[in-house]
């Protein structure tokens, strides 16, 4: 059998395919940051924050009212982006005619409470929750044994992020948010309500980071610090795909979750720092990033 | 950021003007709010309190007062908070201090100051090695008795082939070491290392490593999340029914509880304390859990009580609290108490006693909450910890 830099070809096979599932959650939180970016230019930094509520709101339910996990996948964004949307109406609307910055520094003090809250009360080690009954198991692909759940989170991805580019892109709604982007005052002008619209994005936005909370609480360790690990990262692979570009950002989450598995493989020291290089050079050559838009 | 408990302060009107009263200043210093805050934390706080109660030392004229504060797991942060606790609050001893690199600058101006630093939550054997000091004595655990412990037995059991995930920082690379030792020294082979970022989130890819690499054992080389992560995607990636073992170099309960047994179960593992050991370890990790919202003590926590309770003794034996008298009595005197049972303290500064080796039970065998550990072997004290010659302390050498 032909070797490929030392590495069987059937591991290698297994490694893009954990890339890619990776690459769904590096592509659902990104996707969620592109959208308020683009739609409300606030740099969301309690994302990760929001990621990690969404998995412990799915604990809680579980633990507490006895909810399954697939009643959690509906009922926490829905939770968790209406504490987004109070935010939104109390605190972040004050500063949409400010610069970016004023944003950024408030969602980040408002990550900090959040994780400290949780760090409060639920301390640090994490918390269980088991992967739903119908989807533990596995398939053995031949070149890797891949569990059912992996699956099911690739699935479910590619699902939510195209519908979201769908609605978007594609949508008379999307067409209402986009406009509104590029000129508030003229769409309000057609008796459109903006911002009613800008509130209720930023509370969407924030469930898809509670649903990529959700589905990574039966694989990952669900503590208060979970969103703060992930949340650079994600940041990287939003500026690499371009600021506020839905598509950008589906993309290059996928992209760089490959990448990252393929580095895990050949040098895995160096894995963590891999997104960060290529940020870098995506930066010198195209600042505003592979799929934005140069101002 | 101190917080000051005033404990047992009140002699009683018999004890007064009898016995000469001694005022002992206990400084707890560890993790209040990151990663090891559910393993020491608080909990810390509670056993040194338990050890003062139990000892009776205000009967016995010793007035003890309790305080406490976060090192946030830096050795800058920690090393400036014990040089105020020695200098300016009057603290005698300071216990527990969790991540070497703390312990190891803790150790150090304790040293300079001429006090007693009783370390319960570090691993690394550099404190009883090449950094040992005459005012230091590290009580429950290190790298070198996990990795025999867990290593060890692993090797006997015919597991001889060990992959190792590793935590790419000093302390991974010292627990992959010592355990890489006593699996080649038991006639094992390491089949190959990978080494992750840390913190990192998902070891999926070094699972497949190490699934493709056909050893017999993965050894997780890391810690705290880490470690948590590793094992529920072990569980997920049927590691463990494809016939592996996962061996955990160092796991606490309170990692056993935040995975869960359905992920957790099979695991093996060494500690020198479990909550239901016996009827005096569970008569007191019931009273510690009331105290700390119903969660059971790691073997951090029964350290500060073991340590607490021989550096009272000492106490009561010189009646006083000269530096030197207190740290020969305590090497002298062997330990004897409910939690680590009988042990001492050798010329090293290392505190030994038997260490545990464990498997964790399935969610089936397991009869109710914080019903984790089954015995699997009893490592005696002598066999347990790293021999006195080899450490390289130069305490050892002046004899």
């Amino acid at each position: 059998m032909f070797e490929l830099l030392g590495i069987p070809p059937q591991a290698l096979f297994g490694q893009l395919l954990l890339g890619l599932i990776n690459g769904s959650f590096y592509a659902l939180l990104s996707l969620g940051l592109a959208v308020i970016f683009g739609l409300l230019n606030i740099i969301n930094f309690a994302h990760g924050a929001q990621y990690m509520m969404g998995a412990f709101v799915a604990w809680m339910l579980l633990t507490y009212l006895g909810v399954n996990y697939w009643w959690s996948l509906l009922l926490v964004p829905l939770v968790v982006g209406a504490t987004g949307i109070v935010l939104e109406r109390l605190m972040i609307s004050r500063l949409y005619h400010l610069d970016h910055l004023y944003g950024l520094l408030l969602t980040f003090g408002l990550a900090l409470i959040i994780q400290g809250l949780f760090r409060n009360y639920y301390g640090v080690s994490g918390l269980p929750y088991s992967i739903p009954a119908e989807l533990s198991g596995g398939t053995n692909l031949g070149f890797m044994f891949l569990p059912t759940y992996r699956g099911w989170v690739v699935v479910a991805s590619l699902i939510v992020c195209f519908g979201t580019w769908f609605a978007i892109e594609r949508t008379r709604l999307g067409a209402y948010l986009r406009a509104a982007t590029e000129n508030p005052s003229l769409v309000g002008a057609f008796g459109i309500n903006v911002p009613r619209m800008i509130t209720l994005t930023y509370g969407f936005g924030v469930a898809l980071a509670a649903l990529a909370g959700v589905l990574a609480a039966p694989i990952y360790s669900v503590n208060p610090n979970m969103g703060a690990d992930l949340i650079i990262v994600v940041f990287a692979v939003v500026v690499i795909g371009g600021m506020g570009s839905i598509l950008g950002a589906i993309l290059t989450g996928f992209g760089l979750g490959i990448v990252e598995g393929l580095v895990k493989v050949f040098y895995p020291e160096a894995s963590a720092v891999a997104v960060f290089v290529i940020m870098a050079l995506v930066l010198l050559v195209k600042p505003a990033g592979l799929f934005g838009r140069t101002a | 950021m101190t917080t000051k408990l005033l404990m047992a302060a009140f002699a009683t009107t018999l004890m007064a003007g009898t016995a000469m009263a001694t005022d002992i200043k206990i400084g707890v210093l560890n993790d209040r709010s990151g990663v090891y805050a559910d393993l020491s934390g608080e909990g810390s706080v509670i056993a040194a309190r338990m050890a003062v109660e139990d000892f009776n030392a205000a009967d016995k004229g010793i007035n003890v007062e309790i305080i406490s504060a976060d090192h946030q797991n830096k050795p800058d942060v920690a090393s400036n908070i014990a040089r105020q606790w020695y200098d300016q609050d009057g603290v005698d001893l300071i216990v527990d201090v969790p991540t070497s690199s703390a312990a190891l600058a803790v150790s150090e101006v304790t040293r300079e100051k001429d006090k007693v630093f009783i370390n319960s939550g570090a691993g690394s054997t550099a404190l009883t090695g090449a950094q040992c000091s005459p005012n230091t004595i590290h009580w429950t655990y290190d790298t070198y008795a996990l990795a025999q412990g867990t290593g060890g037995a692993m090797v006997e059991q015919g597991n001889s082939d060990w992959f190792f995930i590793t935590a790419d920082y000093a302390f991974g690379h010292s627990l992959e070491e010592e355990t890489s030792k006593v699996v080649e020294a038991a006639g094992g082979q390491v089949m190959g290392t990978a080494r992750h970022p840390f913190p990192g989130t998902d070891f999926s890819s070094y699972l497949l490593q190490a699934q493709a690499s056909g050893a017999d054992v993965i050894g997780l080389a890391n810690a705290g999340g880490d470690t948590v992560n590793a094992i529920k995607q072990a569980a997920e990636f049927g590691i463990t029914q494809a016939g592996q073992n996962l061996a955990g170099l160092l796991i606490f309960i309170t990692d056993v509880n935040a995975l869960g047994l359905e992920a957790a179960q099979d695991l093996v593992l060494t500690e020198s304390f479990y909550w239901d050991l016996n009827d005096e370890t569970r008569a007191w990790s019931e009273r510690f859990a009331e105290q700390n919202d119903g969660k059971m003590p790691t073997m951090v926590h029964a350290g500060v009580y073991s340590g607490v309770l021989h550096y009272l003794k000492a106490v009561e034996a010189t009646e006083g609290k000269a530096t030197s008298d207190l740290m020969s009595t305590m090497k002298e005197m062997p330990t004897d108490d409910p939690l680590l049972g009988e042990g001492r303290v050798r010329e090293d500064g290392r505190k030994i006693h038997d260490m545990y080796l464990f498997q964790v039970k399935s969610p089936e065998e397991s009869t109710g909450a914080w019903d984790y550990y089954e015995l699997l072997a009893t490592i005696p004290a002598e066999e347990a910890f790293r021999p006195l010659e080899e450490g390289g302390c130069e305490l050892v050498a002046q004899q």
